[in-house]
């Protein structure tokens, strides 16, 4: 049996422990709140580019425009936002194996712009090219940092670099529930979109575009995925306080749950100790008498 | 015919304005528009400009820098990434913009990239003209 000494120790390591993680969980909780609500004012934006996008490819049926083909090279990019800081639970994690794991993202194929330094090194680690490093952007993330990034990608894009791009982010769909996801950007199809197609927008009567139909689609396409990304980065943000918010407090009941053994443990050693004391004075009294 | 219409202009972080109007003025890059309700169905690519938005009895101005608009006959939806009220405008930025950018257009530097302070100085001269 462990010493009294030990035991105590080993007490006031974990409550220090159980303190820091309780605090934790308490700013975290904060954090969510606000990325929340943050998350939650861009959706009105990001609905009503889709509904734009979802009607003018309904109605214009099939334009052959550069952004709706694949191009013609084997590489793909890949846009991986995970966090800066660990002690997320499966957080990033969860954004690494989606990568790893899916069947177009090869290593060898595979461009990484990454944002979020956990994903970086870890995609790093598994033999994908990381391409940029945007880890700053995810600490507070702004609009023009999704529309820049969108510029560069669209660059390579149109370079032919890169035949298709991917983004890899953690859906926020409520504070205990989110959910790894992996959407292709481009070539822009509506499938990829990810809502269903029986939602599309009400027929409307024909749509008129000016200048024209080609460089309005060249104009909405990069805002569009610039509000994609956006969306992301900030549901992202929103899904990783709540996921250390869960991490959190379930460290924090562990170490209560730790604490109370311990105590039991602590009381047992030192009843232990009275009564072997007690039986050594009476053993020696007795030998006196 | 209706005589208002509902206009939302939606940037990435808000909603920036919501509500029925009666007529709403902005620059296309094709050129100025006014659009009253029962506009033809259409959708439009943004250029920096005045937006004049008219109420019933009020009429409020924005500087509108980019974005997109869909016009649908009792809805107008703008797209805007960049929208500012007169007053969350940073006049004195503005104008700091503005010489930055003519300076630049009248410099005889050859490899300059005229569209883009061309660009820049028609931001500053919007956000200006705000300024009454």
């Amino acid at each position: 049996m462990a010493s009294m000494r030990d035991i105590k120790r080993r007490r006031a390591s974990i409550q220090s422990t159980g303190q820091i993680t309780k605090a934790m969980k308490l700013v975290s909780t904060v954090k969510l709140q606000k990325s929340r609500t943050k998350a939650e004012s861009s959706k009105p934006y990001f609905d009503m580019m889709y509904e734009t996008i979802a009607l003018m490819l309904s109605k214009s049926g099939n334009i052959n425009h550069k952004y709706l083909r694949a191009g013609s090279t084997e590489q793909k990019a890949v846009i991986a936002i995970t966090s800066n800081r660990g002690l997320a639970g499966g957080y990033n994690n969860n954004i690494v194996k989606l990568i790893v794991g899916s069947a177009e993202l090869k290593p060898e194929t595979t461009k990484v712009y990454a944002i979020g330094r956990k994903g970086r090194d870890s995609l790093a680690r598994k033999g994908y090219q990381i391409a940029e490093d945007y880890s700053e952007v995810i600490n507070e993330p702004i609009y023009q940092d999704a529309s820049d990034l969108t510029a560069e990608l669209l660059d390579a894009f149109g370079r032919g670099e890169i035949g298709e791009i991917y983004l890899a982010f953690t859906s926020f769909k409520n504070t205990v529930v989110h959910t790894p996801t992996l959407i292709k950007l481009l070539p822009f199809t509506m499938e990829a979109a990810g809502a269903d197609q029986e939602e599309a927008p009400k027929a409307q009567a024909l749509m008129n575009y000016e200048p024209n139909e080609e460089d309005v689609l060249d104009m909405i396409i990069p805002k569009y995925m610039s509000s994609l990304i956006y969306g992301a980065l900030q549901e992202a943000v929103a899904s990783e306080n709540g996921a250390r918010m869960t991490a959190m407090d379930a460290a924090t009941s562990n170490a209560e749950e730790m604490l109370g053994k311990l105590e039991l443990q602590y009381n047992r050693a030192r009843q232990g100790s009275i009564t072997q004391e007690l039986t050594e004075i009476i053993a020696g009294a007795n030998a006196i008498g | 015919m209706a005589d208002v219409m509902k206009l939302r202009v939606i940037t990435p972080e808000k909603r920036f304005y919501e509500g029925d109007v009666s007529m709403v003025e902005l620059t296309t890059t094709e050129g100025n528009i006014g659009i009253y309700p029962d506009h033809i169905p259409l959708t439009a690519v943004v250029a920096p400009g005045a937006m004049k938005i008219h109420e019933a009895d009020a009429t409020k101005e924005a500087a509108l820098i980019s974005g997109f608009i869909t016009i649908l006959p009792d809805v107008v939806t703008i797209m805007a990434e960049t929208v500012e009220w007169p007053d969350e405008i940073d006049f004195k930025r503005a104008e700091e913009a503005r010489l930055r950018a003519e300076r630049r257009l009248s410099s005889p530097d050859s490899n300059l990239d005229v569209l883009r302070a061309e660009m820049a100085l028609k931001r500053a001269l919007v956000r200006l003209e705000m300024k009454h």
